[in-house]
């Protein structure tokens, strides 16, 4: 809908003068919002910029400090998730909040009020197929979750609040989960709904999707209200410029240089996943000093086993894993560490970090075995604090202190408080999860850097990464993972995203 | 109006200290009305036990005689506690330790000089303790069995062990039918500093300083500290889970065992009934409200085992049942638990506009 057309008609949702403090920060700074029916709102901004909390306000989780909020022009107030749903507003999280051992009209259900004692599921269930069908969100109401792709399950949260009435459907970076097929079925999909009169808040850190999805863009920086303008009047230069607040420069330099012996050999490399089911189905590849072999794929295709295997996490059941020429398949974690492996995991809190130590604990959990960090089996408190001011420095970290807990920084920080570790640590083999995942603009392009730095000086770098725009722009070479398989391992330079995204979706490739 | 929880942005160190406090006052509130219901003057009452407790300097040794097996399992239950490892087998520990302690004490008296025995004795106590607690411990880092079955069914096992060893095969030819073994020789009496706290104060203090110095600035403790945070970034970070479990394990219970050994040569010199009084489960709640502090255990035990002898005290002044102190004590439990509410939650109050609507509208297609 043009924005004349909608500023004709009532809002359906206003937000006015939101703000909200957390201890330290201004996360949302006097903001207005307005929705109007059957549009697409794009939410822009970076990590930090106030998006999750203004729509977590807006879905009853948070309070705010000041501000109104209207829904048809009645002033509204929302304590709870629930008061939310009776007004019509459903957010689809990032976390999906799904019960895996539950079927798809159990999730659907759960949690709602007035269910009888014993709820008439073939009648629930017939109701969802009517919906699913009507807005071609298939998907088997008696299946499991766990049965369920990624795509799959994002459809279930998004009949969930259909099913419960939603009129204003928010969206959390909805598409870092999806393939690029799924994310065009999703656009599909929104385009159903808008034309029915309901409307959709759709946030995001991506221009390509704020110009893919909306009608009308809103740009969050530091909590307060940017820009606010129609999507088509815009260019994604102009919104990079108004969210980050500086142009961005979006080619990295990236020098030419012969890659040297090899690093890293695997060879038939296979894993099992936690429900015992093979993830890893031989795989094959080879990376050598100063080289940064990417990895494609959908989430979900082996990624993650592979990870965890060449990093000891996980046992392989077959194949063999080689480090310069030394036999370290199935050594234990530790053992991968003192061979020169470090590795920046895809949960940066659940794994790479520990919330609740201090800054300077968390960079010193690689170095604390040797000196100077600890000396006959003492930690030495000066050359931690010493070693975390330094990290801090060199890596711009941004925290108030280095006996902060590590809890308090926000993403961006978080992931360079582990890459400052782990590149510290690091002795040859660099394994990369999803490292800019989440990660604003800014912190985006720091991190990138950090990595062409560390192949600069002949660390070989396995890259796992959704955003093939990424991989293009970093790696040397791509290699596409399918249900567990290597479909073909191209060159950075001759690969482009369509052939990727044939070879993601398992088409057969060049070996 | 109405009230709600709102998560904290950053822990409240306030609430933190004042948790255990306010804990401990609403213990005395809620004691209060009991002690009222039984027609007692609570106020009365309280002033007893005080007095019972830390009046005098006889009273007072007698509660640091009660406080030193506390401070000793309590510091056993910290360790274990910080690692998640949930060990309520601390009774058990103790008790093997007591029963080790007399073994040798009673059965190797002649063979070992004298000089050396009390130190054999202590460390046989502390390695029955320690080994105790490893069953669980491998039971629980290998084979993943659940502890809190295994440390709270293992408690049952050495109790009753050695309750068989003193009604039986050990007991005294000249007790005149009194369940014990004989008294142990001279050489292996703990030495007593004051009235009847013995030396065992002295190995309390320095365990809770050993350990908050192993915890605060040990590369051990820094692990240990680690997995009790997020065992799976301990695992990623190449920390050997298991191995950590087990040592942290023999620590604890070697810690419970020296309890029990300290209990057998310090007060009782001998085996017998009365060692297994609950001090490994009072500690748990000494480890909770010291917030697994091992220096704060120091002084939650004094406390703890005040609240024992003026429980002893007020039976004897006031004829009420020496329960008193130990159901002021479970009653500190539970909003010291909930306290750890506030410690990440903080309390709001709302007043809202208009209600919004509570009944979902129709789904029109």
């Amino acid at each position: 809908m043009d924005q004349e057309q909608a500023q004709t008609s009532h809002p359906i949702l206003e937000m006015h003068g939101i703000c909200k403090r957390f201890p330290g920060v201004v996360a949302n700074d006097h903001v207005d919002l307005a929705l109007y029916p059957g549009e697409v709102l794009a939410l822009l901004g970076e990590n930090g910029a106030g998006k999750s909390t203004l729509m977590n306000i807006l879905v009853g989780l948070y309070r705010p400090d000041a501000g109104r909020i209207a829904v048809h022009g009645r002033e509204v107030a929302i304590n709870s998730p629930r008061d939310a749903a009776a007004l019509g507003i459903g957010m689809v999280h990032q976390n999906f909040c799904l019960v895996e051992p539950m079927t798809v009209a159990e999730n659907i259900v759960l949690g709602l009020s007035g269910l009888p004692f014993v709820p008439d599921m073939d009648q629930i269930a017939r109701r969802i197929r009517e919906l699913s069908a009507h807005y071609s969100l298939q998907v088997d109401p008696k299946a499991y979750i766990w049965q369920l792709s990624v795509g799959e399950q994002q459809r279930v949260e998004i009949l969930k609040q259909i099913y419960r009435g939603a009129e204003i459907l928010i969206l959390d970076e909805p598409t870092a989960v999806l393939t690029p097929q799924e994310a065009q079925e999703l656009a599909a999909i929104l385009q159903r709904m808008t034309a029915e009169g309901k409307s959709a808040i759709f946030i995001t850190h991506k221009m390509e999707e704020v110009m893919a999805y909306s009608q009308r863009v809103m740009v969050l920086r530091q909590g307060r209200l940017v820009a606010e303008c129609a999507t088509r009047e815009t260019s994604p230069q102009e919104l990079a410029r108004l969210m980050v607040g500086r142009e961005v420069l979006f080619h990295l330099k990236r020098e030419e240089r012969q890659p040297g012996e090899v690093v890293l050999s695997v060879r038939g490399l296979e894993a099992r996943n936690e429900k015992g089911l093979p993830a890893l189905r031989g795989i094959d590849f080879e990376i050598a000093e100063g080289e940064i072999l990417g990895i494609a794929g959908v989430a979900g295709n082996g990624q993650r086993e592979l990870a965890e295997t060449i990093t000891g996490l996980r046992r392989a059941t077959r194949g063999e894993i080689r480090l310069r020429g030394r036999n370290v398949t199935n050594l234990s974690p530790l053992e991968f560490i003192q061979a020169g492996v470090s590795h920046i995991p895809e949960d940066r809190v659940e794994m790479g970090l520990v919330g609740n130590m201090a800054v300077a604990e968390n960079l010193a959990m690689k170095g604390y075995r040797r000196s100077p960090l600890a000396s006959r089996g003492v930690l030495q408190p000066k050359p931690m604090l010493d070693f975390a001011r330094r990290m801090i420095d060199a890596f711009r970290i941004a925290t108030p202190s280095p006996h902060t807990q590590v809890k308090f920084l926000s993403g961006g920080n978080l992931q360079k408080t582990i890459l400052a570790r782990e590149i510290t640590a690091c002795g040859g083999l660099l394994v990369a999860v999803h490292p800019t995942r989440g990660l604003d603009v800014g912190a985006t392009e720091a991190v990138r850097r950090m990595l062409l730095a560390e192949r600069a000086k002949g660390t070989a770098i396995l890259l796992i990464s959704e955003d093939l725009e990424e991989l293009l722009a970093v790696a040397d070479r791509i290699a596409v993972i399918f249900e567990g398989r290597i479909m073909g391992i191209l060159p950075a330079a001759q690969a482009g995203i369509e052939t990727l995204g044939l070879l993601m979706a398992g088409a057969a490739g060049p070996a | 109006m109405r009230i709600t929880f709102e998560k904290r942005q950053s822990l409240s160190y306030q609430a933190t200290i004042l948790a255990p406090i306010a804990s401990f006052a609403l213990a005395l509130l809620g004691g209060s009305l009991l002690l009222g219901l039984s027609g007692a003057n609570p106020l009365a009452t309280y002033a007893a036990m005080l007095d019972g407790a830390f009046g005098s300097w006889p009273n007072f040794t007698e509660t640091l005689v009660k406080a030193i097996p506390l401070m000793l399992t309590g510091l056993a239950v910290s360790i274990a506690f910080r690692m998640q490892f949930w060990n309520i087998g601390a009774e058990g520990q103790l008790t093997l330790g007591g029963v080790a302690a007399a073994w040798i004490a009673l059965f190797w008296a002649g063979i070992i000089p004298s000089t050396l025995l009390l130190p054999t004795v202590i460390l046989a106590g502390i390695a029955a303790g320690a080994l105790w607690a490893a069953v669980p411990a491998l039971l629980k880092a290998y084979l993943r069995v659940d502890e809190t079955l295994t440390t709270l069914m293992l408690n049952y096992v050495a109790i009753l062990f050695s309750q068989y060893l003193f009604y039986g095969p050990w007991r005294d030819p000249k007790g005149y039918g009194f369940p014990g073994t004989a008294p142990f020789p001279d050489a292996a009496w703990l030495p007593r500093l004051a009235g009847r706290a013995h030396l065992g104060l002295v190995f309390a203090i320095i365990a809770a300083i050993a350990l908050w110095f192993i915890l605060k600035r040990t590369r051990w403790g820094f692990e240990l500290r680690i997995i009790g945070e997020n065992p799976t970034a301990a695992r990623y970070l190449g920390i050997n889970i298991a191995r950590n479990i087990v040592l942290a394990l023999l620590l604890s219970g070697a810690l419970s065992g020296l309890a029990g050994a300290c209990e057998v040569t310090g007060i009782s010199h001998r085996l017998q009934q009365g060692l297994s009084i609950g001090y490994g489960f009072t500690a748990i709640i000494v480890a909770w409200m010291a917030q697994l502090n091992p220096l704060a255990v120091l002084v939650v035990a004094i406390l703890m085992a005040g609240l024992l002898v003026g429980g002893d005290q007020v039976q004897i002044m006031m004829h009420l049942p020496a329960a008193v102190g130990v159901v002021l004590q479970g009653m500190i439990l539970f909003p010291m638990l909930a306290g750890a509410l506030f410690t990440e939650y903080r309390i709001k109050i709302v007043r809202e506009p208009r209600r919004a609507p509570t009944t979902a509208p129709e789904v029109e297609l």
